[in-house]
């Protein structure tokens, strides 16, 4: 097993463009002068010839992407999750996502942990966004090697693709000797046949503690880790739902539309299960450093253990 | 670039004209009062401007159009026609179940159409990044893009505006179809845009003045453009709504509604009177 890098995946996707834009001249990077929070600019460093900061007018560079789509570029417009997905959603739904183009979103800064800026950039709904766009792949890696897998798989595959980035520095749990990366494909971390723990992004690693804890009390959770919430691995959630019954999901974003919802999507119609959606329960969020707003909110490994506990009981 | 004779343009136009009649008759819906206004340049980029291939309709490196004010598509369609790009008996199935013609351009589903356009404000852009695209790879290629001035509302063609001049897009034309009405009324009364050129060169744009109707102030436009080095053109072009059919003529309620049987055989009619003055100059 390789060293921890403790990474935010903002940061792991910027060096994985840069290593990628070595070998293919059509990738170029946008951004809505935001590239040093992003970390496009280290993109910016390398290949300035490349880069396009589009200033503060995020529609704009949406629309530029899907022109330079167009022209057989692989642009990636990058900003925060907020404003990326937000601001531009319709730019993305119509200019994008209709004509199916080769553009990349990178939306940097999701979820609750962005911390002390407040509800106003803590995106929670950039998920249900992007899923709600016909044809749309939305990704939201878990650490520093699954980001730089998922980058790739990102580029190479052709259409639009949402990627979801993170600000808070996480430590990695993937072996990259031997962790391999399978757009729409999740990956079982942990088996177990008690109940199934379904998480994305950041709280992967939260719910890996927390089940590894939970094994030493004699609870066998099974625990997958979805890094491609659409098109979701159905199978993986259908066999969990046949194996073990119950389901929880975790993530990091409103319940509403997100990788909880996805789940349910295909229990309902193919194995119906209780379905215990972690996240955060249709509110804001508010100022705070990140973990200590991550507790507050049950996503770290102690509350999720918590909730383990509490449906296995039921 | 081909060389088609004004009166030939103008014979062009007319049938696209009445392409567009036809079109919006049979679906009984659609914009006939802004496909007529931008008929003429739209005629003369396609015939006498842009080099494009209707065998070919992807060539890497053919000139590009958007129609940012999407919802002018019959003429569009009708003139693709008459270019090549496929049948002109397909105009009777615009905004029909499985047409190749949507209410607004599908550059999917429509050979010709580089740009899926529909939503006001967008096209703007995407010409943009064909124009950076362009300038990227130092292709010679050009881009054009038609918008309605009503659509100069929308706050992303300033933003696009802005990108244009800061990347020095000189390959980029933007043409401003100033028929002066839009759906709830007149421009200047809903929400007025002047001073449309003192925005544009504020913005960083050569801006070109000329009539939306004249082939001599179009091509005159369309050549000084080439010639502007550094920095994109805006043409904003004087047009009358619903142009060549009398009754449309700058009327609102011709913004968004199918000609029924009677208004489309009067209109038709009128082209047609319009066609044979025109062949009789020959």
């Amino acid at each position: 097993m390789a060293d921890i890098v403790t990474k935010a995946t903002r940061e792991s996707f910027g060096e994985a463009l840069c290593e990628l834009a070595k070998t293919n001249e059509d990738i170029i990077v946008l951004d809505a002068d935001l590239a040093g929070a992003t970390k496009t600019s280290i993109f910016k460093k390398e290949f300035p010839e490349r880069f396009f900061d589009c200033g503060i007018a995020e529609g704009n560079m949406i629309c530029v992407s899907a022109g330079l789509a167009s022209a057989g570029k692989i642009p990636v417009a990058a900003s925060f999750a907020m404003f990326a997905t937000g601001r531009a959603y319709e730019q993305i739904r119509n200019s994008v996502g209709y004509p199916h183009l080769n553009v990349k979103i990178a939306g940097s800064h999701a979820g609750i942990s962005t911390g002390e800026d407040g509800a106003t950039h803590q995106c929670l709904e950039d998920v249900a966004l992007m899923r709600t766009i016909p044809g749309m792949t939305v990704l939201c890696p878990a650490d520093h090697y699954e980001m730089k897998a998922a980058a790739k798989a990102a580029i190479e595959h052709v259409g639009p693709v949402y990627i979801r980035l993170g600000r808070l520095a996480i430590d990695s749990f993937n072996d990259p000797d031997t962790y391999e990366f399978e757009l729409g494909k999740g990956i079982t971390l942990q088996e177990g046949d008690d109940i199934t723990v379904i998480a994305t992004g950041l709280v992967v690693n939260e719910c890996r503690k927390a089940c590894l804890k939970l094994k030493e009390e004699g609870i066998n959770v099974r625990l997958i880790n979805i890094h491609t919430i659409k098109p979701i691995d159905r199978d993986i959630v259908i066999k969990a739902a046949k194996e073990t019954g119950k389901i929880i999901t975790v993530e990091e974003h409103n319940v509403i539309g997100g990788l909880g919802d996805a789940v349910i999507e295909v229990t309902s119609e193919e194995c119906p299960v209780k379905v215990r959606k972690v996240g955060v329960y249709d509110r804001y969020g508010y100022s705070g450093p990140a973990w200590e707003l991550l507790e507050k909110f049950g996503l770290t490994e102690t509350g999720i253990a918590d909730v383990i506990r509490e449906e296995l009981n039921k | 670039m081909q060389n088609t004779t004004k009166l030939e343009l103008k014979k062009l136009a007319c049938k696209a004209r009445m392409g567009a009649v036809e079109g919006t008759f049979n679906a009984k819906s659609g914009h006939p009062g802004g496909s007529l206004s931008a008929a003429d340049i739209m005629t003369y980029l396609y015939f006498n401007e842009m080099n494009v291939d209707p065998a070919n309709p992807k060539m890497k490196n053919r000139d590009r159009f958007v129609l940012s004010k999407g919802h002018c598509c019959p003429s569009l369609y009708a003139i693709l026609a008459l270019k090549g790009f496929f049948a002109w008996d397909e105009l009777k199935n615009l905004r029909h179940v499985g047409s190749m013609l949507q209410g607004h351009p599908d550059m999917n589903k429509t050979p010709g159409v580089d740009m899926s356009t529909g939503s006001l404000g967008q096209g703007i852009s995407t010409a943009c990044g064909m124009a950076l695209a362009a300038k990227i790879d130092n292709l010679p290629y050009r881009v054009y893009t038609v918008l309605g001035d009503g659509e100069c509302e929308e706050g992303q063609v300033w933003e696009a505006a802005m990108f244009a001049a800061h990347n020095k897009l000189d390959n980029l034309v933007v043409i401003v179809d100033q028929n002066g009405l839009q759906i709830d009324g007149k421009v200047s009364e809903v929400c007025g845009i002047e001073p449309l050129d003192k925005k544009f060169e504020s913005f960083g744009f050569e801006v070109i003045k000329i009539n939306g109707h004249c082939f001599d102030d179009i091509e005159a436009a369309f050549n000084k453009a080439k010639e502007v080095k550094g920095k994109p053109t805006a043409i904003l072009a004087a047009t009358v709504k619903g142009k060549g059919v009398s009754f449309m003529e700058d009327q609102v309620d011709w913004h968004g509604k199918g000609p029924n049987k009677d208004e489309y055989e009067k209109a038709i009619a009128e082209l047609e009177a319009q066609l044979k003055e025109l062949e009789g100059e020959c």
